[in-house]
């Protein structure tokens, strides 16, 4: 595919995304708008695992902090400024994962997934157990945040439609940062890590570094998608953290193609798209969704990005092989 | 904290961290023989408290139970290798967390189906059902030292099998050089089937023998197995040793947390982790 196709097809896609509310279907509105939140967190992700080979199954904790982070930062029955608590939340989701970095980077491999896992159940408890949390009932964010600047009020969030295309417009922004910052050195460097970290070292690459920044920096746009979360639903539960949150934005990465932000985004909604159609065949969904699962792995290495290339080659009669 | 309650709480560490080692010898196994990451082997405890839970109210009896337990859970654990993890060797960790996540979904969505949603009780068999009085007020249920005694036991063999009998002598080698050991003739893939079963049916039993005192319930699984990935975490990939050394660490991190810092109690063993990662980020027992 060249790039004007390409460009062609994601405004397209764009386009169909920017109609949803004009059908005026309160629930399928609601229901795209959270698969954009959780795209945003599966592109967020993505930056780890797909670009930097650094599979975290704790990056829920993120998610979870900037969420909790907008329930405790507004007032209980005033709007809160959208232009404090969002920078605020997203800072203090990327300095969770600043710290939470510093450990877990030390690890390779198999252990940096049980111990990114393991802070993240640590992250859980905290919001579970202490006063910062409201236990496992959660706590409630009863007003949405307001985005008046000095008297002038550009967006309501209140609104499911101006709702729906600020989540629209982040969304774009964080494809957009994210397509920039692996286009930049930076970027460049963290892809060298992801094939051969030992040969970034001998060139002078002080990997961890560029390693704690990419965690950071995943933490603070998994933050961005927490916000939406909160703002969307408006309550927050420690189920936010838990570790079955780590797995299915896992799951949405793989599924979409690591490596791959727009195929990360369909990864999204097929995940969400799996979870209504089974959910509305029987109340035991979530065993299809395994059996679908354990079936993709063994049949269909490489995800649904694998499968244009798979189908071209077969086309081609297996002659192409780029 | 007086000398007795300091008692009690030291008998529940030992006999918690022993029963989390029956779980984390074979997680620790797995990863270090076959190099793959099993999320679902909390639900191999999950299974065997299940299992307990049914055999018991169908024959009446805990030890029955258990006996018929053992070794339905060593033959899932060869069909299970056989027919899905045995596809894994070759792929990366991703994968293999992709695959176990679903397995997960289907044991807990089977669980559900077959047995429901409720919260069970198993009784304790009537042998053991006694306590010991260690002062006026307080005693000790036999049960759970015998739980304790059981692990020890288990603890032994386990020693044994790995440092005295061929089959030990060809697991370890798998540990150390899996090409190697293939070179030498050794069937590598039995050895994996081996290992495995005998993860799963260490798992299964910890559940069994858990589900008198911890009650069955939905999800208990996945708590343990968190648990016991801190423990591999600190007692190092592949080292039984360490596994017990972390698991008994862990107990005691956990019970006396509970105890002395209520407040933190599910994060005590979490901060215990950091600690070691910042020590020894390979483990306490990892060598070289």
């Amino acid at each position: 595919m060249n790039t004007h196709t390409s460009l062609i097809l994601k405004l397209a896609g764009l386009a169909i995304l920017a109609c949803v509310p004009l059908s005026g279907e309160s629930f399928y509105v609601e229901l795209i708008a959270k698969t954009l939140v959780l795209a945003i967190f599966a592109m967020s992700l993505d930056l780890l695992v797909g670009f930097t080979g650094l599979v975290s199954f704790g990056h829920a904790a993120y998610f979870g902090v900037a969420a909790y982070a907008v329930a405790q930062l507004s007032p209980k029955y005033e709007a809160a400024s959208l232009w404090y608590v969002l920078p605020a939340s997203v800072g203090l989701s990327a300095l969770a994962a600043l710290v939470v970095g510093l450990f877990v980077l030390r690890t390779k491999g198999i252990y940096f997934i049980m111990v990114t896992l393991a802070f993240a159940q640590l992250a859980f408890f905290v919001f579970h157990d202490t006063p910062l949390g409201g236990g496992s009932d959660g706590i409630y964010l009863n007003v949405k945040p307001t985005a008046e600047i000095a008297g002038w009020i550009p967006f309501e969030l209140d609104n499911p439609a101006h709702l729906y295309y600020f989540i629209l417009a982040m969304l774009v922004a964080v494809y957009l940062f994210l397509g920039r910052i692996l286009q930049s050195p930076f970027g460049r460097v963290l892809v060298g890590i992801k094939s051969n970290e030992h040969r970034m070292q001998a060139m002078g690459y002080r990997t961890f570094r560029y390693k704690l920044a990419a965690f950071t920096l995943a933490g603070g746009l998994g933050g961005i998608a927490g916000f939406l979360y909160a703002v969307v639903f408006g309550f927050v539960t420690p189920e936010l953290l838990s570790w079955h949150q780590s797995g299915n934005v896992l799951l949405m990465v793989i599924l979409g193609g690591m490596g791959n932000l727009v195929g990360v985004i369909a990864g999204a909604f097929v995940f969400t798209g799996m979870q209504e159609v089974f959910g509305s065949w029987t109340k035991h969904w979530q065993l299809v969704m395994g059996g679908v699962i354990v079936a993709a792995v063994l049949f269909l290495p490489g995800g649904l990005a694998a499968i244009p290339g798979r189908i071209k080659r077969s086309l081609q009669g297996g002659a192409a092989n780029d | 904290m007086d000398f007795v309650s300091f008692l009690i709480q030291t008998l529940n560490s030992l006999q918690y961290g022993l029963l989390l080692f029956l779980v984390a010898s074979g997680l620790t196994l797995v990863f270090g023989i076959m190099g793959i990451i099993n999320l679902a082997h909390g639900s191999f405890y999950m299974i065997g408290a299940y299992l307990a839970f049914v055999l018991a109210s169908t024959t009446g009896s805990l030890f029955t139970a258990i006996l018929l337990g053992i070794p339905l859970a060593l033959i899932f654990g060869a069909l299970l290798e056989w027919a899905l993890f045995s596809h894994l060797y070759k792929r990366d960790h991703l994968e293999q967390v992709l695959l176990t996540y679903g397995l997960i979904l289907i044991f807990e969505e089977l669980r559900s189906l077959l047995v429901g949603d409720e919260v069970h009780g198993v009784d304790i068999p009537a042998m053991f059902s006694g306590s010991i009085q260690l002062s006026e007020v307080l005693s000790y249920p036999v049960y759970r030292l015998a739980i304790s005694a059981v692990c020890i036991v288990l603890a032994v063999a386990l020693y044994f099998v790995i440092q005295r009998t061929r089959l030990g002598m060809m697991i370890r080698a798998g540990n150390h050089d899996r090409t190697m050991v293939e070179a030498l003739g050794i069937n590598i893939n039995m050895i994996y089937r081996v290992v495995f079963a005998l993860g799963v049916a260490l798992a299964a039993l910890a559940g069994m023998l858990a589900s008198p005192i911890s009650s069955v319930f939905p999800n208990m699984g996945s708590h343990v197995l968190i648990i016991s990935f801190v423990i591999v975490v600190i007692g190092g990939i592949g080292s039984v040793w360490g596994a017990l050394a972390a698991a008994l660490i862990v107990g005691f991190a956990d019970t006396f947390g509970k105890v002395l810092l209520p407040e933190l109690s599910g994060m005590v063993v979490y901060i215990v982790m950091a600690g070691v990662l910042l020590w020894r980020p390979e483990g306490i027992f990892k060598k070289g």
